[in-house]
Order: structure tokens, then C-alpha cells, then sequence
């Protein structure tokens, strides 16, 4: 870094670089940095049969189909219904739009506690929203349909997966949206092509970046989630335990080493993930400046 | 969106709708599977919260709320955002500053580094920091020694409060500054202001509604997190125990109203969180979009 300003020492105008700079670095690594480190210093000291063992058990790979089917199911509806939302806040106006528009960052802001035994509570079998999909249920009565039971079932972690990742979809594809230039349409529109060929052939392949950027954000958001699934899910391994809460239930067993194999195993899966959405991110910023020019 | 509609005005209605508008059956269709999913999804757990907390009674619900350990949880809280905001803050301006007004190699690499707490589970945010400061960990010898609790206490709680919240102020501040860029700062100093006044009279006002904005946001977090310091607390009942873990515990003892009331608490801060971020919105179009969401710094601003 020095040894290009060698001869002519560089003017900074503005003070405090290397106070800042220097003070980020060092935030930066005891809040972040070496406690990470710590978990793959901790992972380090064990050899390849017991980590293989903690990390390929049966209860693991189990926990691994949960999180990640799940978080797929989860990312994906939330993908299409996020869409609509966000176009439908977008492009047309309805009474009480404003408010929906707010509403929408509610996962957010909402504790995971709160989100947990408020979803565990209305999609209990006697719940608001539960209810009817349980056997007592007019409809079920009446077309002899099964019951589906929600909260303490797979789908019951499905449903606070859904929930946690509703934002993160809205968020990327609204303000790619709101930029879309309507001339574009208007051109494609009055060469001959339907409302149908205008969405799939001139505006989704524009927002599809911002799309897949959501859907792996949620995705990525879901597989660490754990305050909104440990109460609405019943928490039984091999079943309904997602990978998180087989960490916390290694951490109560005091089985440090075994809970640190698995959180390294989760946090190079979420770096995987976070580099993906920064080639995503690249492609979308290219994509926006061709269109520029 | 402003310049959109001011465009559609000044040409022909009807050709406009039928080029660029769904028919209305579409629209209406659309609207309503929009609005049935934010209904199952978020609107009627909102309600439901205060219906099960007001479920036995304004009576009950104080009660609840007023219950000694209640209190002591909601003190915990109180203390543990009261510390992780300010430094969080703080970090966040020096990382923004350091950023968007001066040139360096890795720059890149360090706004990633900034984001990872983002991409990091609750629960392995709370684990790193048992490996480090618990019995078994790289200090815990050491502090044992010299009887400091961090694990399973309340530095233990702030620490891990600290690291969800971490990114939140500076991914607010660090595409403002970068937009803003550095002229004006150049001109003050230019014109004789020291470091400090520049910083105080002209970045300050520039970025307040920013630094407001992350300043919310991150509040919001570092009261409601759970995962992470459930994992770092130990559940020792008025003492470590912040309100998210306390709504757990009475969840948990199958006193459903008592959860409800306080995790009520919870939610009335998630509402106002949700109006103040609107409304510093409104105030500052700029901050629109990206609010909590993890998306790599340096898109945003554009």
C-alpha cells in the first residue's frame, strides 16, 4: 500500500483515516472476526472420524433435509407471493396500500420470540388459521378431507420459514420494479406483443436478478433461523428438528465440539450463499447498465 | 415513481391502460391473492397477539407485565440495547467515514466482512462466543481465575446483542456517505474548519436521518433478539433473562397470557419501529428499499 506514494507523499484533505480505518479493523475483529476464527480453530483440533461423526450422523442429515427443504419451500412461495406483493404495491393503488406497504418489514422488526408463539398459536389445531385445516372444520366435515395439522409438524416450521423470508423478497424486487422504464413496455405493446409476452419476455427477465437475490436472501435467512421454529415446530430429531436447534440441543448437552462442527458446516454453507448473492448482486448492477445504455 | 405518473397524464388514458395495465379482473385477482397472503401471514398474527395477551383481562395483562422478573427481563433489555446501540453507532460512523471519504485497497472485501454478521445463525453468533469466553473456551481459564463472568451473564448478553446488531448502522451510513461523497467535507476544510468542526457541522447534518434510520433498525434487533442470547445466558430467572427469553420461559410454563402480555410489549416496539422507520422515510426519500435486508453495501445508494 505504501509503496506507491514513495516519492510524493499523498495529500489527504479530510483527517482521521487511519483513526477510523483502524478503529473499524479493530471492532471489526474482536466482535467478529476472532470469535468466528474460534469455531474453526475449535473444529480444527478434532480429527476427521469424530467430525465425520458429529457431521454425517443420521440425526445431522436429518436436520440438514429438514432446514434446507424447508428453507427451499419456503424461499420458493415466498418468491411467488412476494412477487405479487411487490408488483401489486408497485403498479396498482387500493385502499390501504400504504399500510401494507409498511407492513410488509413486520418479520423484521418483529422479535422471533413473538413471531414464534404467535404462529405456533394460530396454526395450533384450535388456532385462528389451524382450525381450518383440523378434522372439526365445516369443510373438512362436510368433503371428508384429512386434517393437516400445522404447528409441532414439518410444515408448521414451513409456515415460520415463510414468514421470516416475506420481506426479503418484496424488498429486492420493489425498487427494481418502481425503476422499470413503462416506455419499454409500451414499445414492446404496440409491436403486437400481449399483456402476457410484455410480462414474461420484457419484464421478467429484468427482474429476475433482483428475484433470485430475494430468494436467496430468504433462503439464506431461513436455514439460520431459530427463535420463530423452536415454537411452532414440536422439536423431535430425526423429525422436525431443523440443524440450528440440533446445535443448541449439542450446546445443552455440553457437547461443545459436536455443536462446533455443525456451526462450521452451517457457517460455510451461509458464506457459500453470501458469495453467491454478491455474483447475483453484480449481475444485476451489470444488467441495469445495459439497459442504461 | 413521481416522474412515472406525471408521464402517464399528459398522454392518451385508454392507450396507456391497454398497453401497460392488466385488465381489471387480473388487477382485482392480483390484489386480493396479494393481500389474502399478507393477511394469513401478518396481519392476523398481529391481532392475535393482543387478543391472546387481553385474553384473561386488563387485569391480568398488568399483572403480567408488572410481575417482578418481568421487570427485571425488561431492565436486562433495556441495559443490553442501551450499550450494543451506542457502540454499534459509533463503529458505524468511523466504518462509514473511513469508507466513503478515503480510497484503499480491500475496501470490498471489508464491506463484506461488515455484512457477515447478517449471514451468521442466532445461535452460531451466540456459540463463537462461548468458545471464546466459556469454561472450555480460549479465555475461560483465564477468567475464571480472575472470577469474570462473561458466559452465561450479562456481558455475555451484550456481547452476543452486539454482534446481530453489528451491521446495522454502518450498511445505513456507508452508501449515504459514499453518494454524498467528500466535496463538501474538502470545502469546510478548505475554508478552515478543523476535523472535528467539519464533522460535527457538516457530515452530522448530512447523514442524521441515515444514522437515525440505523440507529431503529438495530435497536429493534437488539431488543428482540433471541437465538443468540438464549444460547450465551443461561436462563437464570431475574437475572439474566431478557424479555424475549422471559416470553419463552412463560410460554414454555404454559402461561400462554403472561407470554402474550409481555411479548405484547414486543410487538408495540416492532409497530413503533415500523412507524418511525416510515416516517423517517418519508422524511428522506434516499432510505427508501433495502431496510434490513443483508443486500451487499454499495448497491443501495444507486
Amino acid at each position: 500500500m505504501a509503496t506507491k506514494q514513495v516519492g510524493a507523499k499523498k495529500i489527504r484533505v479530510l483527517p482521521g483515516f487511519k483513526l477510523t480505518l483502524g478503529y473499524t479493523l479493530l471492532y471489526l475483529s474482536l466482535i467478529v472476526l476472532i470469535p468466528l476464527a474460534a469455531a474453526f480453530a475449535k473444529t480444527s483440533t478434532l480429527s476427521w472420524a469424530e467430525f465425520s461423526h458429529d457431521v454425517f450422523s443420521p440425526q445431522a442429515m436429518a436436520s440438514y433435509r429438514l432446514s434446507f427443504g424447508a428453507s427451499f419451500f419456503a424461499a420458493l412461495v415466498n418468491a411467488v407471493f412476494g412477487l405479487i406483493v411487490a408488483w401489486v404495491l408497485v403498479r396498482y393503488s387500493f385502499f390501504g396500500k400504504k399500510f401494507v406497504d409498511a407492513l410488509v418489514d413486520l418479520p423484521f422488526a418483529l422479535p422471533t420470540a413473538v413471531a414464534g408463539i404467535t404462529l405456533a398459536t394460530i396454526y395450533a389445531e384450535n388456532g385462528w388459521i389451524g382450525h381450518f385445516f383440523s378434522s372439526t372444520s365445516a369443510w373438512h366435515v362436510f368433503f371428508h378431507l384429512p386434517a393437516i395439522k400445522i404447528s409441532f409438524t414439518r410444515i408448521g416450521v414451513f409456515v415460520a420459514l415463510t414468514f421470516i423470508g416475506l420481506p426479503f423478497i418484496v424488498r429486492t424486487v420493489q425498487p427494481v420494479l418502481e425503476d422499470f422504464d413503462s416506455e419499454i413496455e409500451e414499445a414492446a405493446s404496440s409491436l403486437g406483443a400481449n399483456r402476457w409476452q410484455v410480462f414474461w419476455r420484457i419484464i421478467f427477465p429484468t427482474i429476475m436478478p433482483a428475484l433470485l437475490t430475494g430468494f436467496a436472501l430468504a433462503f439464506a435467512r431461513a436455514l439460520g433461523e431459530y427463535g420463530s421454529v423452536v415454537f411452532i415446530s414440536s422439536n423431535i430429531p430425526m423429525k422436525t428438528q431443523i440443524t440450528p436447534l440440533l446445535i443448541m440441543t449439542k450446546l445443552e448437552e455440553f457437547d461443545y465440539p459436536g455443536a462446533t462442527a455443525l456451526a462450521v458446516v452451517m457457517l460455510v454453507i451461509s458464506f457459500l450463499i453470501l458469495l453467491a448473492i454478491n455474483v447475483l448482486q453484480w449481475w444485476t448492477s451489470r444488467y441495469n447498465t445495459d439497459n442504461l445504455s | 415513481m413521481t416522474a412515472a405518473t406525471t408521464t402517464t397524464q399528459t398522454r392518451p388514458r385508454a392507450i396507456l391502460r391497454r398497453s401497460t395495465n392488466e385488465p381489471p379482473f387480473v388487477r382485482w385477482l392480483l390484489i386480493g391473492v396479494a393481500l389474502t397472503f399478507i393477511a394469513l401471514f401478518l396481519v392476523i398474527p398481529l391481532i392475535s397477539v393482543f387478543a391472546q395477551a387481553f385474553a384473561k383481562g386488563f387485569g391480568f395483562y398488568f399483572q403480567s407485565i408488572r410481575d417482578p422478573l418481568a421487570l427485571s427481563a425488561v431492565k436486562l433489555t433495556l441495559i443490553a440495547a442501551g450499550i450494543s446501540v451506542p457502540l454499534n453507532c459509533i463503529f458505524g460512523v468511523c466504518a462509514a467515514w473511513a469508507i466513503a471519504k478515503f480510497d484503499f485497497r480491500g475496501k470490498n472485501i471489508l464491506l463484506t466482512l461488515i455484512d457477515l454478521p447478517f449471514s451468521v445463525s442466532p445461535v452460531i453468533a451466540g456459540l463463537i462466543y462461548v468458545l471464546v469466553f466459556g469454561a472450555q473456551g480460549w479465555f475461560g481459564p483465564w477468567l475464571i481465575e480472575h472470577n469474570i463472568r462473561i458466559i452465561f451473564a450479562v456481558p455475555g448478553i451484550v456481547l452476543a446483542t452486539i454482534f446481530v446488531t453489528f451491521p446495522f448502522v454502518a450498511r445505513e451510513l456507508i452508501p449515504l456517505m459514499q453518494a454524498q461523497g467528500r466535496t463538501e467535507e474538502e470545502a469546510a476544510r478548505v475554508l478552515g474548519a478543523s476535523g472535528w468542526q467539519t464533522f460535527w457541522r457538516v457530515t452530522i447534518p448530512n447523514i442524521k436521518w441515515g444514522l437515525l434510520y440505523g440507529v431503529i433498525l438495530c435497536n429493534a434487533r437488539a431488543m428482540g433478539e433471541f437465538g443468540a442470547v438464549s444460547v450465551v445466558s443461561g436462563h437464570i430467572r431475574g437475572q439474566t433473562n431478557t424479555i424475549p427469553l422471559h416470553v419463552e420461559i412463560m410460554y414454555n410454563d404454559y402461561n400462554f397470557t403472561g407470554a402474550f402480555a409481555v411479548a405484547s410489549l414486543l410487538t408495540f416496539l416492532a409497530l413503533v419501529t415500523l412507524v418511525l422507520k416510515t416516517w423517517v422515510e418519508h422524511k428522506n426519500t434516499a432510505l427508501r428499499g433495502t431496510a434490513f435486508t443483508p443486500v451487499p453495501i454499495g448497491k443501495k445508494a444507486g
